[in-house]
C-alpha cells in the first residue's frame, strides 16, 4: 500500500493508504480532520471542497495519492487561532449557514473565488458556487457572505 | 422585552455558527467509537418480490465480516410502527400492515432494507454485501398513484385490498354539497402535486454501542427527534426499557422532516450492537438516500369552488389521492389528513368546505412529513384555484381574494381549526407594495419587447403550526402527545444552562433560546447555553418539526423560566427581610417593590446551592422544568408574490423576483427568522421549478441521484424580497407563531400562477409542477395546435 505525504494546514502529515483511498477519506479517517463533509457520491455537493496547492477541489473526488507532496488546506486550517479568516467572518456576520453541513465546502470554495476576484457581483458569486449545493439557506445570505467576505480579503487569503 | 442588543428581537450572530466554521461540528459520521465495526444495509434492488433463503455464507467467509443478519435473524423483534391512526369514513380503522425492520417474506420497494453486513471496515462490509444471494421471485409492482387504485392492480399487501390504507374525509358533505346547488359558478381544478426526495445534505447516519457490563445501548443517530427515536425504538421495536437506552442525535446537517421518522436502520444497528457487544456505525451513501429516506407529497387531487355572482366563495370540494409508499412511515398517516384536509379554509371565509382523502400503498419509498407537509399540498391546490376562479369570472386576482379574506377574529372554520389572530389585509398590501404590483404591466410590456413572456403571481395562505394540542390530536388518532419541555439550571454564580426537547438541525436554537433566557433573567447571552438533542441530559421532549420549536418548545423555555423567577423571589424576600409578594424582578435583580433593596440573581442562585440563611421549607437549588401543552395550533399567514419571464422559444423559466410579506408571529431573531424565510423559499422554488422524483412503471427509481433529481443551486434562484407584518399568537406568551416551513407552504402557487400569467397570452392555461422548460416549452406547441 502506497504511502502518501502532504502538508495538511501548515503540518507534514504521512499515512499509508489504499490505492483507492480518496483524499476526504484520507482526511476525516486518517487524520480525523472531520470539518471536510460528504455529501454524495456523484461529485455534486461540493461539501468536501479543501484547497491543494491553493485551489479549490472536491475532495472526494481526488485519490490521496493524487495530492502527494501538495500543500492541502481544510476548514480546521482557515482561522488563525481564535481569529476566524474574513470569509468565516463573513459568514458568521450574514448568517451564511445554518446546520453547517455545507458549510466548510461553501467557505472553502469562496476563498478560492475571492483569492481571483476581490469584488465579484451577485451573478459572479451565484455562477461560482454552481457545484455547492445547501438546502438550508436558500443561498440568499451565503451570497451576501461571500460577497463581504471577498471584499474585506481584499484580494488575498 | 428589549429590540436591543442581544435581548429579544435583536439580531444576535448565533453561538453555533464558531464550531460550523471552523470545522468543529460534532455530526454523526464524526463520531467514532472504540472498537467499532462497519454496517453496510444491502438493499433490495426489486420493487416488489417473494424473498426465499438468503444465502449468506460467502459475505460471511469475506475478509474482515465479522456478522451478516437478515430478516429471518430478527424476526420476534418487533416491526417498525406508525405514530397516527386515522378513522375511515365509515368508522372503521386504517389497514396497517407491518413493517419488518428487515424484510422477511417480501421486499415492497428499491430500497427496503435485506440484511445487514458487519465488517471491519465500510469497505469490507460493502464489498461483502455483494456476495449475498437473494432467492428472490420479482412479483409486478405499483410504482404511482393510478397504478395502485388500477382494476385488479398488484397488491402490497394481501391485507389492503385495492391498495387502500383509508379513505377519510373532514368537513360538512350536506352543506358543501348544498352551496354548491346554490352557486352562480362553479370553477374546477386538477392538479397534481409533484412527489419530492427532502436531501438534507448531511446524509443520514448511525452509531449504536452496546455495553454488556450495564446491558446500557446508546445509539447515535441523525435525528430531529431523539426521544421520540427513543420511544419508538425502545418500547415497540426492541423492548428496552428507556433507562437502557439513550439516543443521541448530535450536529445534524438539516432535517426537513426526513429525519423525523425511526427508520428500520436505527433499528437494525442498535440490534446489532447488541448481538456483537462492538459499537457499529453506518452512514447512508448519497445513492442510498435516494431511495431509503422518506420521500414528501405525491397527491393528486380535483376540487371545485362554488362562488355567488359576486366572487363570494360559498363552498369547496375537495378529492385527494396520496402516495404513502410501500410502508407506513412515523407521521405518514397524518400528513394527508390533519396536516391537509383542515387547511382548506385558506385565509377565506368559505363556509363550506369537504375534504376526502383516499390513501394507497405503492410499491415505492415511504413518503412522510417533508417542510410544510400537508399544508404545502393544500395551500398549492387552493391559490391555483382561486387564481382559475379569478380568471374564469373575470375578476382581479387581488381583488377576488381581499373579498373573501376572514376578518373577524377568533374564527371558526368549517374544518376543524379555530384561527386566533392574523391580519390578511395587512401582509396582502405589504406584498403588493413591496413587489411594486402596480406596476407590473410597465414590466411586462418592457420584457415582451425583448421577446419574453413577463409574469406574475399570488399566493395568499395560512399554515397550521405550533404542533400541537395534545387533547385534539389523540382525538384524531395520534398515538403521542404534542407538548414540548424545557429546563433551566441557574448554576450557583449565576450563568445558566438550558435544556429543551426540540431539536436544532439549522434553526439556531442555541441562540434563540439563549436570547429569550438571558433577556428575561438579564444575565448575559454568554451566560446561557442550551443543550438538546441528547436523551441522557433533556427532559422528554418530542423534538423539532411542524414550525414547533419557539411556539411550543419555546414557551415550556418561558414557563420554565418564570417558575425559576418565582422561586427566586421567595429567596430574596428572605434575604431582604421582606415578603416574596413585594418583591420585583427586572434586569437581573430582586428588588423590595418601591425601595433601593435589591438583591441579584447570582446572590439569589448561590444562596439556593449554598442555602445557610434560607426560607423554612423551600427546596435548595434553582431548576425548574416546565412541559407546556399548547392550547391550539398557531397560524404563521402571509402573501408570497413571485414574478418570472419565460422565453417562448425554449420554455426556460427565469425567476425574476419573490417577494414574501409573512406574520410569523414574535419574532425573537429576525436574521434568523429571515434564513428560516430563504431556506423554505429555495425549497419552495425547487418543487414549482425544478424538483420531481419519478419512478417507472417497474418501481425503478428514475431520479436516483444529483444528476437527474434537479436541487435548486445558486444560479437558479434570486434573492429573496423578505417584508414583515406581526400579530401575535394568543394563546402562548412569546406570541410566537412558526416561521420553518413557510416558504415552502406559500411560494410554489404563486411560482406558477406566474408561469400562467405569462403564458396566458399565448393560450396557456394550465401548468403543474415542476414547470421545466421541456414542459412548459411542450404546453406552448401544443396551444399553438
Ligand atoms: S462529497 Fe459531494 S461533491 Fe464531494
Ligand atoms: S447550511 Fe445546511 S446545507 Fe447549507
Amino acid at each position: 500500500m502506497p504511502t502518501v505525504t502532504m502538508t495538511v494546514n501548515g503540518m507534514e502529515r504521512s499515512g499509508t493508504v489504499e490505492g483507492r483511498t480518496l483524499l476526504v477519506d484520507f482526511l476525516r479517517e486518517h487524520l480525523g480532520l472531520t470539518g471536510t463533509h460528504v455529501g454524495c457520491d456523484t461529485s455534486q455537493c461540493g461539501a468536501c471542497v479543501v484547497h491543494v496547492n491553493g485551489t479549490s477541489v472536491k475532495s472526494c473526488t481526488c485519490l490521496a495519492v493524487q495530492a502527494d507532496g501538495a500543500d492541502v488546506t481544510t476548514i480546521e486550517g482557515l482561522a488563525n487561532g481564535a481569529d476566524l479568516h474574513p470569509m468565516q467572518e463573513a459568514f458568521r456576520e450574514h448568517h451564511g449557514l445554518q446546520c453547517g453541513f455545507c458549510t466548510p465546502g461553501m467557505v472553502m470554495s469562496a476563498v478560492d473565488l475571492a483569492n481571483r476576484d476581490s469584488d465579484p457581483s451577485e451573478h459572479d458569486v451565484r455562477e461560482w458556487l454552481e457545484g455547492n449545493l445547501c438546502r438550508c439557506t436558500g443561498y440568499h445570505n451565503i451570497v451576501k457572505a461571500v460577497q463581504a467576505g471577498a471584499r474585506a480579503m481584499g484580494g488575498g487569503s | 422585552m428589549s429590540g436591543n442588543g442581544t435581548g429579544i428581537g435583536a439580531s444576535v450572530k448565533r453561538k453555533e455558527d464558531t464550531r460550523f466554521l471552523t470545522g468543529r461540528g460534532r455530526y454523526t459520521d464524526d463520531i467514532n467509537l472504540p472498537g467499532q465495526l462497519y454496517g453496510y444495509i444491502l438493499r433490495s434492488g426489486m420493487a416488489h418480490a417473494k424473498i426465499g433463503t438468503v444465502h449468506t455464507d460467502a459475505a460471511k467467509a469475506a475478509p474482515g465480516v465479522h456478522a451478516v443478519f437478515t430478516g429471518r435473524d430478527m424476526e420476534g423483534v418487533g416491526g417498525i410502527p406508525t405514530g397516527w391512526e386515522i378513522t375511515n369514513k365509515d368508522g372503521s380503522k386504517m389497514v396497517e400492515p407491518g413493517h419488518p425492520a428487515l424484510a422477511t417474506d417480501k421486499v415492497r420497494y428499491v430500497g427496503d432494507c435485506v440484511a445487514i453486513v458487519v465488517a471491519e471496515t465500510a469497505e469490507q462490509a460493502k464489498s461483502a454485501a455483494n456476495l449475498i444471494d437473494v432467492e428472490r421471485e420479482e412479483l409486478p409492482a405499483v410504482a404511482s398513484i393510478e397504478a395502485a387504485e388500477a382494476d385488479g392492480a398488484p397488491l402490497v399487501f394481501d391485507e389492503a385490498p385495492g391498495n387502500v390504507c383509508y379513505d377519510w374525509e373532514v368537513g360538512d358533505k350536506a352543506a358543501t354539497d348544498a352551496a354548491f346547488d346554490a352557486a352562480d359558478h362553479v370553477v374546477s381544478i386538477y392538479v397534481v402535486n409533484n412527489r419530492l426526495i427532502p436531501n438534507a445534505i448531511e446524509p443520514r447516519a448511525a452509531i449504536a454501542n452496546y455495553d454488556p457490563a450495564t446491558g446500557d445501548y446508546t445509539l447515535y443517530t441523525t435525528s430531529q427527534n431523539p426521544h421520540l427515536v427513543r420511544l419508538l425504538l425502545g418500547a415497540f421495536v426492541l423492548g428496552l426499557p428507556e433507562h437502557k437506552l439513550r439516543i443521541v442525535a448530535p450536529d445534524v446537517g438539516g432535517g426537513f422532516g426526513s429525519k423525523i421518522p425511526h427508520y428500520a436502520e436505527e433499528a437494525i444497528l442498535t440490534w446489532t450492537a447488541g448481538q456483537l457487544g462492538r459499537p457499529v456505525k453506518w452512514t447512508c451513501e448519497r445513492l442510498d438516500a435516494f431511495k431509503s429516506d422518506t420521500h414528501g407529497r405525491d397527491h393528486i387531487s380535483t376540487a371545485k369552488l362554488a362562488l355567488d355572482a359576486d366572487g363570494h366563495f360559498l363552498g369547496l370540494h375537495v378529492s385527494t389521492k396520496a402516495n404513502l409508499g410501500a410502508y407506513l412511515s412515523t407521521f405518514a398517516t397524518c400528513v394527508p389528513t390533519y396536516l391537509y384536509g383542515i387547511l382548506f379554509a385558506g385565509p377565506y371565509t368559505t363556509p363550506a368546505v369537504y375534504c376526502e382523502v383516499k390513501s394507497f400503498f405503492t410499491n415505492t419509498v415511504p413518503v412522510d412529513a417533508l417542510r410544510g407537509a400537508g399544508r404545502p399540498e393544500a395551500t398549492y391546490l387552493l391559490e391555483r384555484l382561486v387564481d382559475k376562479a379569478a380568471v374564469e369570472l373575470g375578476m382581479d386576482r387581488v381583488e377576488i381574494r381581499r373579498k373573501n379574506f376572514i376578518r373577524e377574529f377568533p374564527y371558526q372554520t368549517p374544518v376543524a381549526l379555530q384561527y386566533d389572530q392574523g391580519d390578511y389585509d395587512a401582509t396582502l398590501d405589504l406584498a403588493l407594495e413591496a413587489s411594486d404590483w402596480a406596476g407590473f404591466e410597465g414590466r411586462r410590456a418592457e420584457a415582451a419587447a425583448r421577446g419574453k413572456c413577463r409574469g406574475i403571481g399570488i399566493s395568499t395562505f395560512i399554515e397550521a403550526c405550533g404542533i400541537a394540542p395534545s387533547a385534539v390530536v389523540g382525538s384524531l388518532g395520534a398515538r403521542a402527545g404534542l407538548y414540548e419541555s424545557g429546563s433551566v439550571r441557574v448554576h450557583p454564580t449565576g450563568s445558566v444552562s438550558v435544556f429543551t426537547g426540540t431539536h436544532s438541525h439549522g434553526q439556531g436554537h442555541e441562540t434563540t433560546f439563549a436570547q429569550i433566557v438571558s433577556d428575561m433573567l438579564g444575565v448575559d447571552f454568554d451566560a446561557v447555553d442550551v443543550v438538546h438533542g441528547d436523551s441522557a441530559k433533556i427532559p422528554f421532549g418530542m423534538g423539532t418539526y411542524g414550525s414547533r420549536s419557539l411556539a411550543v418548545g419555546g414557551t415550556a423555555i418561558y414557563l420554565a423560566v418564570e417558575k425559576v423567577i418565582e422561586k427566586g423571589k421567595k429567596i430574596a424576600a428572605h434575604l431582604l427581610e421582606a415578603s416574596a409578594e413585594d418583591i420585583e424582578f427586572e434586569n437581573g435583580s430582586f428588588t423590595v417593590a418601591g425601595t433601593d433593596r435589591s438583591k441579584t440573581l447570582g446572590e439569589v442562585a448561590l444562596t439556593a446551592y449554598v442555602p445557610h440563611n434560607y426560607p423554612e421549607g423551600l427546596e435548595p437549588g434553582l431548576e425548574e422544568t416546565a412541559f407546556y401543552d399548547p392550547l391550539n395550533f398557531t397560524f404563521p399567514a402571509g402573501t408570497h408574490i413571485a414574478e418570472v419571464e419565460v422565453d417562448p422559444e425554449t420554455g426556460e423559466v427565469e425567476l425574476v423576483a419573490v417577494t414574501g410579506a409573512d406574520d410569523v408571529g414574535r419574532i425573537i431573531n429576525p436574521m434568523i427568522v429571515d434564513g428560516q424565510l430563504h431556506g423554505g423559499l429555495a425549497h419552495g422554488i425547487g418543487q414549482a421549478l425544478l424538483e420531481e422524483c419519478r419512478y417507472q412503471e417497474d418501481g425503478q427509481l428514475e431520479t436516483g441521484s444529483y444528476m437527474n433529481y434537479t436541487m435548486p443551486r445558486a444560479a437558479d434562484l434570486p434573492s429573496f424580497n423578505i417584508n414583515h407584518n406581526t400579530t401575535l399568537c394568543t394563546h402562548n406568551p412569546l406570541g410566537a407563531k412558526g416561521v420553518g416551513e413557510v416558504g415552502s407552504i406559500g411560494v410554489p402557487p404563486a411560482v406558477i400562477n406566474a408561469v400562467i400569467d405569462a403564458l396566458r397570452p399565448l393560450g396557456v392555461d394550465d401548468m403543474s409542477m415542476p414547470a421545466t422548460s421541456q414542459r412548459v416549452w411542450q404546453a406552448i406547441q401544443r396551444a399553438n395546435g
